[in-house]
């Protein structure tokens, strides 16, 4: 294994590998990603696979706005030759509540100003969208067309290729064990291969970001959190957009191989890094999701299974650098959205990185935001 | 017909080519090609076609077939229709 490096970058999910590669791309010098098992093996390769524009506050918008961007032409972006299975397909999210829809009218006022093509639709247009979906005690939806899917194995593979191609060398089966620091700075990273020299790390390891925080003695608000999800057999395309509802707290969406693929928030999930499955989800997931789309209740579950989503306590992720200690950089705390954003986030940790001028403000995300109450709430999370 | 043409899994009509492209592209392990072209994702869950995969891979790397580790079988064990789940103790 290499000896030294310029970055050391930890975690191979989506949000490392889009980092490692637009660090070589800005000339950052030598960057390595380390990963403990496989790319995509931590909450990148479990994860629901969408994205969607319609978010409340401005920088989810304008961070998934840019992203999808990026994503709808990202193989040229990138030069390699991989299909990233990107659809628009859109998100329709229905609201129950007159609460729930003056939030999300509130939400479409920031998303058309930020030219996000979401819309108010009625039940009776949103049956134009899904003719089987259940409108009972709907008030209407919210619905952008042009939010959709991509699929995050191949979006990583995507982002591992081209970096390869930049020199960045990508160790999996390598495990970070701890960083040495000395005098407020960062010496060296122990892994179970063998130490690497760097002065600047780059934590983008997901549900396990405030583990590695912790190895440099910095603590991040971040904790991990179960989340459960299942894909049904293939059947001929009959839905298109994904339907999210926070009122029953699930997202369902048809893939583009023709499988449906559901998951819902439990409330009184513990923090841990629990990712065993259970019979209570199925039974939970099935009876909500036969509520709104009816029909589903004729299709088979081939699988289920769980990922952690790395959440933050405001939803908003943490992005840069830790006041207590010089080029130690988090890129985690996605809240269950980091897939879709990978693409911008990465770009933004670069530019940070090596100092170039941001794309767009991030340093208000960064870990001291907590300690001095700044907080980013985002209200439209499942 | 080619060799390569022969079909590897079933569920999800993956040849040996492709599972042989993915080896080439430094894929050893069965969880990896799974996720980069589906084989062994269908309703089966690769109960055909992993032990296949092992051999391509042991016969690229040279390494026992002992030492290939397995992919990670998920519930359900058998695919599930949605219907069955519902009812019960709500309708007594
Ligand atoms: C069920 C579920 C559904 C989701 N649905 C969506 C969705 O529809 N849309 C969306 O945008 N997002 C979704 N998400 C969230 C999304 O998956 C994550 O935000 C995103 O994948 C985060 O990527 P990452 O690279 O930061 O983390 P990860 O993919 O978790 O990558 C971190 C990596 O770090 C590695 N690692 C950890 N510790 C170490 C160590 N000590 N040494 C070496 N390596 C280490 C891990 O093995 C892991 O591979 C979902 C998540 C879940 C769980």
């Amino acid at each position: 294994m290499i000896k030294s490096a310029d970055v050391v970058v930890i975690g191979g999910g989506v949000v490392g590998c889009s980092t490692a590669y637009n660090l070589a791309k800005l000339g950052a010098g030598k960057v390595v990603v380390l990963e403990k098992n496989y790319l995509a093996s931590g909450s990148t390769g479990r994860c629901g696979a969408g994205m969607r524009m319609q978010w409340g506050t401005e920088t989810n918008c304008l961070l998934s706005r840019e992203s999808v961007k990026m994503l709808s032409h990202l193989p040229e972006l990138l030069n390699v030759d991989v299909d990233i299975e990107f659809t628009q397909n859109g998100y329709l999210m229905p609201a129950y509540s007159e609460k729930m829809a003056e939030q999300f009218k509130q939400n479409l006022v920031l998303q058309n100003s930020l030219a996000i093509p979401a819309k108010w639709v009625t039940p009776e247009e949103s049956l134009e969208i899904v003719p089987f979906l259940n409108t009972k005690g709907m008030l209407g939806a919210t619905y952008c067309a042009e939010d959709g899917h991509c699929n995050p194995f191949k979006v990583t593979e995507a982002y591992a290729q081209a970096a390869k191609k930049l020199q960045v060398e990508i160790y999996t089966n390598t495990q970070v064990l701890g960083i040495v620091t000395e005098n407020g700075k960062i010496v060296s990273v122990r892994t179970n291969q063998g130490d690497i020299q760097t002065d600047t790390v780059v934590n983008a390891a997901g549900g396990y970001a405030k583990e590695v925080g912790r190895m440099v003695g910095v603590e991040l608000p971040i904790f991990p959190e179960r989340h459960e999800i299942l894909v049904t057999e293939p059947v001929e395309p009959t839905m298109g957009p994904m339907v999210m509802s926070f009122y029953h707290n699930l997202y369902c969406q048809q893939s583009p191989h023709g499988s449906f693929i559901m998951g819902i928030g439990h409330p009184n999930e513990p923090e841990g890094y629990d990712i065993n499955s259970s019979w209570q989800f199925l039974r939970d997931m099935v009876e909500r999701v036969v509520e709104i789309l009816p029909p589903l209740a004729g299709l088979n579950i081939v699988r289920q299974w769980a990922g952690l989503y790395d959440m933050c306590p405001d939803r908003t992720p943490i992005l840069g650098n830790s006041p207590q200690l010089q080029r130690f950089y988090t890129a985690a705390g996605f809240s269950g959205h980091g897939f879709m954003i990978s693409p911008i986030t990465g770009q933004l940790m670069a530019e940070m990185i090596v100092g170039k001028p941001t794309a767009f403000p991030i340093q208000m995300f960064d870990a001291g935001r907590f300690e001095r109450g700044e907080l980013f709430v985002e209200p439209s999370v499942v | 017909m080619e060799q390569n043409d022969i079909t590897i899994c079933r569920c999800e009509d993956i040849t040996l080519g492709e599972i042989r492209e993915q080896i080439a592209l430094g894929k050893h392990t069965i969880e990896e090609i799974k996720r980069a072209c589906r084989a062994g994702m269908g309703p089966c869950q690769g109960r055909t076609c992993a032990p296949l995969i092992a051999n391509e891979i042991a016969k690229a790397t040279g390494k026992p077939i002992s030492e290939i580790p397995l992919a990670k079988f998920r519930p359900s064990t058998l695919p599930i229709k949605m219907a069955s789940l519902l009812g019960g103790e709500k309708h007594d």
